[in-house]
């Protein structure tokens, strides 16, 4: 559904997106992951057209960016980190507006309208003006007008990242009532969200795709077992953390607050040394525990890894 | 198609922002004002105390002459102030805000987006002037006499094009820069270039002000036609879009 091949974006010096190549499927929910100022913002900006690339194409819903990019609008729906409205308007008055620009005749309006304030649970303040929205609000009605024209593509740009936990939990559950209906890209670095909603992952970093793989299959593939130790004994763990880092069975360690997070090469070395070499430190753990393994330590091995 | 509804758009804006409000209440103030102007002043003049003896006598009776006079003059500078203010920020403003952005992952193309804010300000002033023209001709009629309609027609057609000359200029620089700020300053600026070099003699010929002369000699009744600065205000008004378009093309939102 979506192809970008060899897409390369230069700012001056600054090369923000390096040869991206990358494939969404059909009906994915795909979670373009990266760290702060990697190129993902700046990828769906070419991706809707509101930036050009340097070199490279890109094609979504079979049409060509560069060739085509007017009738681009007609195929997908946009929703940006910030999305900004007329604050004049009320958020039906907008999504008729979006609807009116999409050709959509008055009755589907007004059902779509209708249908879509119910989505977002935004139906009792329909008649507001948007001036007076939260960012949750603004966020969740950004989110209806991507939609208003039934898009076969969605392009999401973190859509979550500035919301609090209640915001973050809506907009998260409408993303997942999506699958299925159509094909999403949603950039963002909060590692929890794509394992909540996405089932396809793309890691880029400094501009580059570092891989792009089906979720669990990424799991099974990159992830390295982990242990997390909880002591309030900090000097005690402090020395220990410095003694295991020399093993070669460790491939690394953090101390994170009163927690030691303990990434390992090998889990049955691990399983039998681990607890027993922080005993003979006399550490007195709160809580020892092997880790279900996360997308969180997957990006942190590959990103720190490229950035060697 | 989609013009209409990004005009419409527009337009509904101009109405509940209260900008087409704004320009009408300050345009109908002065259309009225001037010819009440242009009555009272020798009244007012003449009853300053100690006043020299004879001047009084020597202050002319108000003619609809004077009442003309007043309204061009009222209308050439507010009319272009206003065309400055309420169209400086209307594409920089956007971009600033992201709601162009935001609005062109839409089917709405470059062209459209700039258009449909001109011809929303056109009809705007064309709005506004007419209901202080009428205001203007009524107070003249009650005051002094009745103007001949279709100079004063005429009149308020050549301001008007002077208008959107500045209209289309502030849209342009509006679209150079990012910010508000910046094209007020641009646009400003523009003002200063157009009414200074506007002002030289021989070059002025050319330049949209002459139409204010015009106007006001086809109502004093010999016209001095300045189809020169005419075609050069229609000129500067379709460069100017088209100048701006083509720097939104080029621009990444």
């Amino acid at each position: 559904m979506i192809q970008i091949e060899n897409l390369t974006k230069q700012y001056g010096a600054v090369r923000a997106i390096d040869n991206l190549t990358m494939t969404v499927e059909p009906g994915s929910i795909f979670g373009f992951l990266g760290p702060n100022g990697a190129g993902k913002t700046t990828t769906l900006r070419i991706l809707t057209g509101l930036a050009k690339p340097t070199s490279g194409s890109a094609q979504i819903a079979g049409v060509n960016l560069s060739a085509d990019a007017r009738n681009l609008t007609r195929h997908i729906g946009f929703l940006p980190e910030e999305p900004v409205f007329y604050t004049w308007m009320t958020p039906s008055e907008f999504l008729d507006y979006i609807g009116r620009l999409h050709g959509l005749s008055v009755s589907d309006r007004t059902a779509r309208v209708k249908e879509l304030l119910q989505l977002v649970n935004l139906t009792e303040a329909g008649k507001r003006r948007i001036g007076g929205f939260s960012r949750g609000m603004r966020q969740r009605l950004g989110l209806a007008a991507a939609l208003v024209h039934r898009p076969e593509v969605l392009l999401l740009d973190e859509p979550v990242s500035a919301l609090d936990p209640a915001g973050r939990k809506d907009v998260l559950e409408l993303i997942e009532q999506l699958s299925g209906q159509c094909t999403i890209l949603m950039s963002t670095h909060i590692l929890a969200d794509v394992e909540r909603v996405c089932n396809m992952v793309g890691i880029i970093t400094r501009g580059r795709l570092i891989v792009q793989s089906p979720r669990e299959e990424l799991l099974n593939r990159y992830v390295q077992p982990v242990f997390e130790l909880d002591s309030d004994d900090l000097p005690s763990m402090q020395r220990w953390v410095e003694l295991i880092k020399k093993e070669t069975w460790i491939a690394s360690v953090n101390i994170n607050g009163t927690t030691t997070r303990i990434v390992v090469n090998d889990l049955t070395q691990a399983r039998k040394d681990l607890l027993a070499s922080a005993v003979s430190q006399r550490i007195v753990p709160r809580r020892y525990e092997e880790m279900r393994p996360s997308l969180e330590d997957v990006f942190l091995q590959l990103v720190e890894k490229e950035s060697v | 198609m989609n013009f209409l509804h990004v005009f419409s758009k527009e337009m509904t804006e101009q109405w509940r922002t209260y900008r087409l409000l704004i320009v009408a209440a300050v345009m109908v103030v002065f259309g009225l004002a001037s010819p009440l102007l242009a009555k009272l002043t020798p009244d007012l003049l003449k009853s300053i105390p100690g006043l020299p003896p004879g001047l009084a006598d020597a202050i002319p009776v108000p003619t609809i002459t004077d009442a003309v006079i007043q309204y061009v003059k009222n209308m050439s500078q507010f009319g272009i102030l206003l065309a400055l203010l309420v169209s400086m920020g209307s594409v920089a403003q956007e971009k600033e805000r992201g709601t162009a952005a935001m609005m062109l992952t839409h089917p709405v193309s470059r062209l459209n987006f700039l258009l449909s804010k001109f011809f929303a300000l056109a009809l705007t002033f064309l709005l506004s002037l007419g209901i202080a023209a009428l205001g203007c001709w009524y107070y003249t009629l009650l005051l002094f006499k009745a103007m001949p309609w279709d100079s004063f027609l005429a009149l308020n057609g050549l301001m008007l094009v002077v208008f959107l000359v500045y209209v289309a200029v502030s849209i342009l620089c509006s679209t150079i820069v990012r910010s508000q700020g910046a094209a007020a300053g641009l646009a400003f600026g523009a003002l200063v270039v157009i009414a200074g070099v506007g002002s030289l003699p021989r070059i002025g010929e050319y330049f949209p002000g002459q139409l204010f002369n015009w106007g006001t000699t086809l109502m004093l009744g010999n016209p001095a036609a300045a189809w020169p600065a005419f075609w050069v205000s229609i000129g500067v008004i379709v460069v100017a879009l088209l100048g701006a378009w083509q720097i939104l093309n080029r621009q990444e939102l």
